[in-house]
Order: structure tokens, then sequence, then C-alpha cells
């Protein structure tokens, strides 16, 4: 089947989709976008993190024709022609991240929070990603990272 | 596989009419799973997203709600955590927040896993769900007449999942689950406490306890009759409750949990709900005086 939607401000079509795939297959496979991560396709790593229409969610859970006519926003769609993200800047900053994985759902999600609660204490963060788990970096460069990313925010950056 | 997209209610009851073997999608996250590792290879998909009707819902006129199959737990949490307590405080334990903006009840109700965490509070709460054929029209289920086996509920192959109704909030409610982590944990067993102080009634529900979520009636009974309900809590009463609880339960051995365990867990979740219910109960109720 075909599916039309738009991504990153862009609309995007994609042709030849079977109809059991997963918008996060679309993505990547289809579309060229590997932002997005594919690394236990059950919602449990958050590494395929999204924007659906402004909502933060699991791409590798969403039928790639429940997002027919929606708007998708990928971590290649965060950065501005201003330059990075906050949350961007503040992981390179903070060294949140070590072999990168689960970055892109990361950046996704903390730029949910940041953007729902502009100063969010460490419980805030803490259950804002707890659907994103990372092998890496032991979470605190993470927790710091959030931290920094909502004062660059704050600061209009 | 075909992909069904219906745009209304009537639309969606139509394709399930003549597509009976069409599984329905709505959050996607126990359809996708299983669709990602080939465990299901559906003859048809019914996307039940673009039915704006599953996505509302009302007060009706005797105080009681109806709430759209398809709203997600997320928005459950933020629009109705006055309205039903106990369901509020069971999704926000389900996932993770991606999760729960992507998941429903309609979705809970449709895979009627045992440890389905909406279950206990909605059987608690007395919830009815309300189903729909094109052929047959609309049934309402009682919450505790719906669930038949593991994974296995009432509703019909030309049927869908229209809305659940709880009646107006009457007293404390709470939910109580244990797992490893505080998210993203199936629950090892979980527990689901109503109070109807005004009619001296209890409701209970019970989760990962048995082939289906279920009520402990003879632990309701006891502990209407047995507590006072003008005075405080008395241990021995609480621990019967918490006992009878756990009596009620059929557990089994499993990667999560012993029976044993679970048996031991529900009669301590037992105990420790009905102490912050009856507290809220007790102020309440000076509160009024
Ligand atoms: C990482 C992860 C964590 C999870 N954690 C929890 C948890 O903590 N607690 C918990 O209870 N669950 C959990 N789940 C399971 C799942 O999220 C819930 O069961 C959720 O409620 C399913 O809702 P959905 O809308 O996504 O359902 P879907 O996947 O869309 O559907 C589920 C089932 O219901 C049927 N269905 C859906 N809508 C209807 C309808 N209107 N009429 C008839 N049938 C219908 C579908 O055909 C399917 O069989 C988790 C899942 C994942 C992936
Ligand atoms: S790949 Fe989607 S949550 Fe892990
Ligand atoms: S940096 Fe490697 S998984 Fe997070």
């Amino acid at each position: 089947m075909r599916v039309r939607f738009s991504v990153n401000d862009r609309e995007q079509v994609a042709d030849d989709v079977w109809e059991g795939e997963s918008l996060l297959f679309v993505l990547r496979e289809r579309l060229g976008l590997p932002g997005a991560k594919n690394a236990c396709e059950q919602g449990e790593c958050g590494s395929c993190t999204v924007y659906l229409d402004g909502v933060p969610v699991c791409a590798c859970l969403v039928a790639a024709g429940q997002a027919q006519g929606r708007e998708v926003r990928t971590v290649e769609g965060l950065a501005s022609a201003d330059g990075l993200a906050p949350v961007q800047q503040a992981f390179a900053e903070c060294g949140a991240v070590q072999c990168g994985f689960c970055t892109p759902g990361l950046l996704v999600q903390a730029d949910d929070l940041i953007t729902r609660v502009p100063d969010p204490s460490d419980a805030e963060i803490r259950e804002a990603l707890a659907g994103n788990l990372c092998r890496c970096t032991g979470y605190e460069k993470i927790l710091e990272a959030v931290r920094r990313a909502a004062e660059l925010k704050a600061a209009g950056r | 596989m075909d992909f069904l997209r219906p745009t209304s209610w009537e639309e969606a009851l139509a394709a399930k009419a003549e597509r009976p073997e069409a599984l329905p999608i709505q959050g996607g996250t126990d359809v996708m799973v299983e669709l990602n590792f080939g465990v299901h290879r559906p003859a048809a998909l019914l996307d039940l997203g673009p039915v704006r009707e599953l996505a509302t819902w009302e007060p009706l006129p005797d105080g009681s709600v109806r709430v759209g199959a398809g709203v997600p737990y997320a928005r459950l949490i933020a629009e109705l955590g006055d309205r039903m307590p106990g369901l509020a405080q069971a999704a926000r334990t389900v996932g993770s927040p991606q999760i729960r903006n992507r998941g429903t009840v309609g979705g809970n109700l449709g895979a009627a896993s045992p440890a389905g965490d909406a279950h206990p509070p909605l059987l608690a709460a007395g919830a009815a769900y309300e189903v729909e054929s094109a052929a047959q029209g609309v049934r309402s289920i009682p919450a505790t007449e719906f669930y038949l086996g593991v994974k296995r509920n009432a509703l019909r192959p030309d049927e869908l999942i229209r809305a659940f109704r709880l009646p107006p909030v009457a007293g404390p409610q709470y939910f109580s689950k244990i797992g490893t982590r505080n998210a993203m944990v199936i629950a090892v067993c979980s527990f689901s406490i109503a109070l109807f102080p005004s009619e001296r009634r209890v409701g209970t529900g019970l989760g990962s306890a048995a082939p289906t979520p279920l009520r402990a009636y003879a632990a309701e009974e006891f502990l209407a009759d047995a507590a006072d309900w003008d005075g405080d809590l008395d241990e021995a009463v609480a621990g019967r409750f918490g006992e009878l609880v756990g009596a009620a339960a059929s557990p089994i051995d499993d990667v999560r949990g012993t029976a044993e365990y679970r048996r031991h867990a529900l009669g301590v979740m037992a105990r420790r709900t009905l102490a912050w219910a009856w507290n809220d109960h007790r102020k309440g109720a000076l509160e009024c005086a």
C-alpha cells in the first residue's frame, strides 16, 4: 500500500509498504531517515521514539498505515537553521553520549519534557525517561544533560 | 494483508461485520509487538485510530462516566483522575510515557491479559463495558462477566469495544502493583480496592492472580460486615481481609514469581491499600461532620 504523511515538515510518500510494517521500518528503510533506532521492536527501549502529531511514541509500535495524513518529527527534525536544538547541544556538552544508540530516542523524549515542563525536577526527568534504556552511560550524564537543556531553552537558545 | 481505515464508528462496525477476522488496532502496543515478532499474521488490520467517537469521554446524567475505548492512558490520567482515581493510578504504572501516550483501556480489554493493569480497578469500581456489532446492536457487559480465560474475553467475532462506563466515584479507590521496577513492568500481581461508604460496600480487583482478573467476593463481604464504618480500622479485620484476598487467588509459578509469593503479596497489598482507603474514608467523614 501507499502511505503519505509529513516528516520533519516535508510531505513524504512511501510505496509498496507491507500492511503490517511499522512506522519505524518505513522511516529507516524506505525514507532514508535512520535517526530513530531499531533495538527491540517491542516498545521496551525507547530508541525509536519520534513525535507523532506532537506526542512522543515508539515508532516500532505504530503501524505504518496509522501514520497516514499525520505529522511525524524525528531526531533529524529537532535542529533548526540556527543550529542544534537545546537538547542536542546539552547532550554533546555534558558527555551524555557514548555509543549513541539510545541518543536519538532520548533526545526526542527529553525535548518533549522540557517543552512541557520548563524546569523539570530530577523525579520528573526520571519518570519522563523511564522508557528509554541506555546500556552505556549509567544515566548520570543524561540527567545532567536534560537539566542543562532546560537551562539552554529557558535562556532562549 | 489488508489495512482497513474506517473513519466513523458505523463504518468500523460494518467493516468488522464484513471481515470478522480483521484484527482491530488502536494504540498498537500489543498488536505491533506480535506483528514485529511474527506471532500473528492477521488477514487484515482494522485501524480504529481515525474513529473519533472512540477518543472522547462524557459524563452521563446519573453521574457515571462513559469513556471511549480509544482514550489513551496519558489522557485518562490528565483528564479523568478525579472521576476514576483507582483506574488513573493503574494507568500511571503502565509501561512508560511513550506507551501511555498510545496504549488504551480498549486495547487492554481486547487483549484480556490476566496481568492487564486496567482490569483490577475497573472490577473494583463496578465498571461495565459497552460492546457493539452491526447486526446485534449494543450490549453492556458487566466487568465481572467479561473475562472468560487467559487472554479470552466475551467479545463476539463481529463485535467491537465502544466504551467503558464507571459509576460516580463514591469513596476512596486505590491500586497497587508488584514489579521489579517502578516502570515498564508487567505486574507480578496487582490489587485494587474501592470503598462505597454510603452503601457500606467494598469492591476489589485482583490481577495476575488467576487465569482471569477477578474479584475477591468473600473478602468484600467480610470487610463490609466486620468493619466499623464509623470508626477506625481494626487490625485483625484488615488482616483477615488480606487473608481472604490471598485465598481468592489461584496463581501460578512463572518467571515473574511463584504462586506462594503472589498469594502472600496480594494479602499485603490488600491490607496496605485498605489502610490508605480507610484513612481517606475517616478523614472524609470527619471533614463532613
Ligand atoms: C513496553 C510495553 C510495556 C507495557 N506495559 C504494560 C503495563 O505496565 N500494564 C499493562 O496493562 N499493559 C502493558 N503493556 C501492554 C499494552 O500496552 C496494554 O495492554 C494496552 O492497554 C494496549 O492498548 P492498545 O490500544 O495499544 O492496544 P492494541 O495493541 O491496539 O490492541 C490490543 C488488543 O485489543 C484489541 N482491540 C483494540 N481495540 C479494540 C476495540 N475497540 N474493540 C475490540 N478489540 C480491540 C486488538 O485487536 C488487540 O487484540 C505494555 C506494552 C508494551 C509494549
Ligand atoms: S525499538 Fe522501539 S522501543 Fe525499542
Ligand atoms: S550511549 Fe550507548 S546505549 Fe546509551
